[in-house]
Order: structure tokens, then C-alpha cells, then sequence
């Protein structure tokens, strides 16, 4: 029997439902456990937006995890400098949109191999961020910013909600919109089915390529610039966690499918937000040992694409240079 | 004649290719230093004299490229079979994990326990590789996200032994030390450099003998290079990819065990994994380099052996923090997967054909 990829999903909200009720009664706070999901889930969400509508257009970038990192760091650097939060996001955006840029280049007329430069990134990242700390801040490892240069959450009641969570979900909804109900979606679609007929067409498919390229950097930039300002307050040299690659699990159980991978995003984000808050729970904390609970994001994302995964049918030319006749 | 020259090319080409990423990446290894106010001349000489000063500092960068070849096979025998396995950081860790185990609590004689140290961290690493595997395989779950899924998982399982179950007692930042006669043996005083290189290099050779000489290295790279070829020719690729992601696991499930029981003076792993950590994604550039020969990997690894040792030196003597090395060699993979770098060379040299 064939089970409907809306049913799986409405499924996976219903085992939610049940998670959180089981948290009420074991003692922990439901609304802590949101909240924790929430903040996971923006990083997860902008990055695996992004990306699924670069593959849509036959790019294929692994190198999210690198971008998280080196966004990150930018983030901080740019709101110390600036002395404030928003222009670090702002700074996020833009280095996350430069390495896009960078990597559509190189595959777009470097006729580079995508995975390899994906790959190239995350290297990279793993070893310029520390030095990079060290040569600004004097401290390879950490850096925790002065508090006044945070983004503070939303003045809401109830909730310590961030207005880029906000702005996270507004964007999937305009990215599904732009995808599928005007011309700028269709010609990313034909970039990456068939690139010969969008040239045929006189569409230059490396500009759409191009374009998406930055978007995505942009949207993963602007995640990895969210962490230490919006959510965790401080930086470490492994701040990003695996949390590119999450995100390409994202779009990948997703189909590439934006909303979709947005649901996503929020499934893994509950994960950690449940490992988190297993975490400083008294009582469960000094039964369950730290190190195992911090596996569990990682476990979900594996059972989840695991079972999501079936038959996806990817782009025809993803991964593919496209070359004029 | 013009066979030979194009023998010839197809080994100077990557060669070239090779040489000119290396330069490429040591061009922006400098311009990263003078953006943040360090002297690249003066930072270079100090790598360059750290790693090839003297008998003991050659040593020593030979003692750095031992885990580099072996994680370089892990990446390099997944291209060949057409896979992108980034899973040896995970499995370095769990091979590691199985020589502090197998090292410290087995007892037996001399010579004996080296070589069940060594196998059995050895198989850890490969059991470790064959969930990504059978992912794959099963479901079709793509192996970059498998394996950096299992590598996290490895990280804080090995983390929660080492740091609960196997510390030393009053010493908590590191792991009881594996017995006397679990160690290789020192060949230089005053350098890190062990026995154990000999075993890696074998290693290394076996993997290129099953290449070039065996029906199922055949199948393996034919796979790689043309899956619809490999499917004519009934290849087995579920057999072939399993098989590709178990040596990979054993190769790396020997780097972990070569930082354990192969390298002075701790002969223990540390509870933040800090002796043992980054070795896989390092083997990545190191397969890359080597053009995924087996060979040619033995040879980058040295060279990237000198870089993470002369790195030392480097911060040192010029100040430059060590993990620009790291950069710089993520920068060289970049400039490897641009074909058209190789393009500009070869539309160089056609201009002065005669």
C-alpha cells in the first residue's frame, strides 16, 4: 500500500501531538519545548528553502554546513562591529549570498563538480572559522558577544518567539508561491529539467542558475547568522552542529519541495528542541547520560529520511553543468 | 608516437592539475594571512623548516601523514565506486574507540596484542560503515547525509565511553592508556614516528594491488565510472557499493587505532576526541590530491602531513594560527573540482603547438 507523503507528514504532526502531552505529564513544559523547537527549526527551514529551490534549478550545493559556519562567525563580527544584532543578520546574509555567488560561478561556468566544491566549503569553513577567531578575538574556540548586540525575541506574551521564526515561515510560503504560480518558478523548474528548452526559449540558464545560487547562500547565510545572535548567544567553533547537512535532509525528504521541507525543518527542530530540553530536565538529566541525548537530532534525522525518502524524483539536469550547443 | 603522448598526458596532466591546485591554495592560504596582518613569507619558511628541517622533523611529518593516507583511502575508494563516503571522521573515532578497548583490557603476549588491537579497531570501523551502507543500498538514503548523521552519532557515543567508562582514574581528560604490549613500536627518539607506518603503507599498496589487479576492483571502478556499463556487464552493485563502504571503514577504523596505539606519548584517546579529530574530513583532500590512486594518496598525505606539522612550527615562529591549514586545504579541494583550472593550462600549452 502506498501511503501519501501528506499522510506521512499529518502522521508525523499527530506523533508530535503525542510527544508533547507525554511532556506534560512526565513534568516538563510544553511551551519550553516549543520554544526550543522553534529556534531549531529557522536555521533548518531557511537553509533547506534555499537549497531545495537551487536544486529545483539544477544546482546542487553540500556545502550548507560550510556557510552556517562561516555566516555564523560573520554574524557576530559584523554586530560587534556595528554594535548592533540586525546588521550582523544583515552581514549573515550577505557573506552567505557572496559564497552562493562563489559556488554558482564555479559550477556554472567553471563546469565544476558540485559536490566536490560543496565538500571544498565545509573543509574550508572547519578551518578558517577558528582562525578567523583567533585572528580577531584571541580565542580559537569561543567567542561569546557582548549581550547588548543580540536580537532579542519578539515582545509577545507567552512565548519567547524570534521575529526571523516569523519571517522563516512567511518566506516558505512566498518561496512555494513564487515556485509554482509565476514565471521567475517556472523557468527555475526548466533550468533543472530540461535547460535546452528554457535556452530555446531565450532564457539564459546560467542567470537563473546564478540567482539561485545566491539565494540560497543568502537564506543559509541568514540562518547561520541566527544562531549565535537569536538563539544560542555566543559562538563555538562547531556551532553549526551537522546542521547543513540536516537541512539537505530537509529538502531531500521534502522532494525539494519548500513548504515541504519547511515541515521538515520543524520535525528535526522538535528533535533537538526535545534533546535540549531532555537535557537540563531534573530528574531525566541525571538518568539519561548528556552525551546520549545530544545523538537523538541526529538518530530522527536519519529515521525520517529513512522513511521518507521512497521514490523522489530529483531534477533531471540537478548536478549537471549546462553547456550551449 | 602519439600513443606515447598521450600516455604521457594522462599521467602529467593531473599531475599538473594536482601542482597548480596546491599553488592555488597556497596563494589564498597567504592572502588569508596578510587580510589579518601576519607576514605569509615569513610564516612559510617556518612550515616549510618544521616540516622538513631535519631527520627528526621529516619524521615527524611522516608520522602526521599515517592517518591522512588511510582516511584518504576511506574517500578515494568511494569515488572510485562512485560514492561520495564522508564517513571517516565518524569511523576514525569508532576505530579509536575499539584499539582503547582492545589495548587497554585485553591481555596478551607481545606482538599478539598489537595485531588483535589493530584488527579489531579495524572491523569497528567497518561495522560502523555498513549502516550508511545498507541506507543506500535499502532505501537509497544519500550517503552525504548518512554518513555526517553517523559521524555525530560516533562523536558522542565515543565521547560517553571515553569519558565515563574508560577514563583514567584522576586524570578525566583522557583515556586509560592501552597496555605495553599493545604499541608499536618507536623507530626515532624525539619524533612520534612508529612502526605502524609500515602497516599503513601495506595498506595502502593492497587497496591499489585489489584496483588494478582484482575482478572486483574491476567491477568497483567500473561502477564508478559508468553505472549503465557496469549494469550490462551484471555487476552486482549492491555488492559493490557494500564492499566499497566496508575497506573504507577498515581503512579508517585503522587511522583511529594508528592515533591510539601508533603514535607517542599518550597512547590513549582524549575526552574531547582532540587527538583524533578531523582526521577524516582531512582525508578528503588528501584522496583529491592524489588523484584517488592509492598511490598517489600515500604521496599527499605527506604533503599534507607537512602542512599540519610545519603548521605547528608556523604558529609558533610567525604567529599564524595552525588551523589555516585546514582552510588552505579545503581551498586546494575547491580549486580540484574546477575542470576549466585544467582547461586554461591545456589551451595555454596548445598556443605554443607548433
Amino acid at each position: 500500500m502506498k501511503v501519501k507523503v501528506s499522510t506521512k507528514i499529518l502522521l508525523a504532526f499527530v506523533v508530535l501531538g503525542v510527544v508533547l502531552v507525554i511532556t506534560e505529564v512526565l513534568g516538563l513544559s510544553p511551551i519550553a519545548l516549543l520554544e526550543a523547537a522553534l529556534l531549531a527549526m529557522t536555521p533548518l527551514a531557511l537553509a533547506a528553502m534555499g537549497e531545495s529551490i537551487n536544486q529545483k534549478a539544477g544546482l546542487v550545493n553540500i556545502g550548507l554546513e560550510g556557510i552556517f559556519l562561516i555566516t555564523a562567525v560573520a554574524g557576530v563580527y559584523g554586530a560587534v562591529e556595528a554594535n548592533n544584532g540586525i546588521v550582523g543578520l544583515l552581514f549573515g546574509v550577505i557573506v552567505g549570498a557572496l559564497i552562493g555567488l562563489l559556488f554558482g560561478v564555479l559550477s556554472v561556468y567553471g563546469k565544476a563538480d558540485q559536490i566536490i566544491v560543496g565538500i571544498g566549503i565545509n573543509v574550508f569553513a572547519i578551518g578558517f572559522v577558528p582562525y578567523f577567531m583567533m585572528s580577531t578575538w584571541g580565542f580559537p574556540g569561543i567567542y561569546i558577544p557582548p549581550k547588548e548586540v543580540l536580537v532579542p525575541p519578539l515582545p509577545i506574551p507567552v512565548m519567547r518567539i524570534s521575529g526571523i521564526t516569523l519571517l522563516a515561515i512567511t518566506l516558505g510560503i512566498l518561496l512555494h508561491l513564487m515556485l509554482h504560480k509565476t514565471p521567475l518558478g517556472l523557468r527555475i523548474l526548466a533550468a533543472g529539467e530540461t535547460p535546452e528548452a528554457l535556452d530555446v526559449a531565450g532564457i539564459r540558464v546560467d542567470y537563473v542558475r546564478i540567482f539561485t545560487a545566491i539565494l540560497s547562500g543568502a537564506l543559509t547565510g541568514l540562518g547561520g547568522a541566527f544562531m549565535p545572535l537569536c538563539w544560542f548567544g555566543g559562538i563555538v567553533k562547531e556551532i553549526s552542529a551537522g546542521r547543513g547537512f540536516i537541512a539537505l535532509a530537509c529538502l531531500v525528504s521534502a522532494g525539494l519541495e519548500p513548504l515541504l521541507a519547511m515541515s521538515f525543518a520543524f520535525i528535526f527542530g522538535f528533535a533537538e528542541g526535545l534533546a535540549y530540553t531532555v537535557a537540563v530536565t531534573p530528574g531525566i538529566k541525571e538518568a539519561i547520560p548528556y552525551h546520549l541525548v545530544l545523538m537523538i537530532p541526529y538518530i530522527t534525522t536519519l529515521a525520517v529520511v529513512t522513511a521518507f525518502i521512497g521514490k523522489r524524483r530529483f531534477p533531471k539536469a540537478a548536478g549537471t553543468p549546462y553547456t550551449r550547443e | 608516437m602519439e600513443k606515447t603522448f598521450i600516455a604521457s598526458s594522462k599521467v602529467i596532466q593531473p599531475l599538473l592539475h594536482s601542482g597548480l591546485a596546491l599553488i592555488i591554495g597556497l596563494i589564498a592560504g597567504a592572502l588569508l594571512m596578510i587580510i589579518y596582518g601576519y607576514n605569509p613569507i615569513l610564516a612559510y619558511t617556518a612550515l616549510f623548516r618544521g616540516a622538513f628541517g631535519g631527520m627528526a622533523e621529516f619524521a615527524e611529518t611522516l608520522s602526521f601523514a599515517i592517518p591522512l593516507m588511510l582516511t584518504g583511502i576511506t574517500f578515494a575508494i568511494g569515488v572510485k565506486a562512485g560514492l561520495f563516503n564522508i564517513g571517516a571522521e565518524g569511523q576514525v573515532y569508532i576505530g579509536a574507540l575499539g584499539a582503547v578497548l582492545a589495548g587497554a583490557f585485553l591481555h596478551l603476549p607481545f606482538g599478539v596484542h598489537v595485531a588483535v588491537t589493530t584488527i579489531f579497531a579495524m572491523i569497528l570501523g567497518a561495522l560502523w560503515s555498513i549502516g550508511p551502507a545498507l541506507l543506500k543500498i535499502w532505501r537509497g538514503v544519500h550517503e552525504v547525509i548518512s554518513t555526517i548523521m553517523f559521524n555525530w552519532i560516533a562523536f558522542y557515543l565515543t565521547m560517553y565511553f571515553a569519558l565515563y567508562h574508560l577514563a583514567e582514574p584522576g586524570r578525566a581528560e583522557k583515556t586509560v592508556s592501552v597496555l605495553e604490549t599493545a604499541r608499536y613500536s618507536v623507530l626515532m627518539p624525539g619524533a612520534s614516528l612508529t612502526s605502524v607506518i609500515f602497516i599503513s603503507a601495506a595498506f595502502c599498496v593492497v587497496i591499489y594491488l585489489f584496483l588494478t589487479i582484482t575482478k572486483a576492483g574491476y567491477e568497483l571502478k567500473l561502477l564508478g565510472a559508468n553505472p549503465d556499463a557496469a549494469k550490462y556487464a551484471g555487476v552486482n552493485a549492491k555488492r559493490v557499493i557494500l564492499s566499497s563502504f566496508i575497506i573504507g571503514g577498515l581503512a579508517a577504523g585503522l587511522a583511529g587505532a594508528t592515533q591510539i596505539i601508533g603514535r607517542p606519548p599518550t597512547w590513549a584517546l582524549y575526552g574531547t576526541l582532540g587527538n583524533v579529530m578531523g582526521l577524516g574530513f582531512d582525508g578528503i583532500g588528501v584522496a583529491l590530491i592524489g588523484r584517488n590512486n592509492p598511490i598517489g594518496v600515500i604521496i599527499a598525505a605527506i604533503f599534507l602531513g607537512a602542512l599540519k606539522n610545519g603548521g605547528r612550527y608556523m604558529e609558533y615562529s610567525a604567529g599564524v594560527y595552525s588551523e589555516l591549514v585546514g582552510a588552505i586545504n579545503g581551498l586546494i579541494i575547491i580549486a580540484l573540482a574546477v575542470p576549466e583550472v585544467m582547461a586554461l593550462i591545456r589551451r595555454h600549452f596548445k598556443r605554443y603547438k607548433p
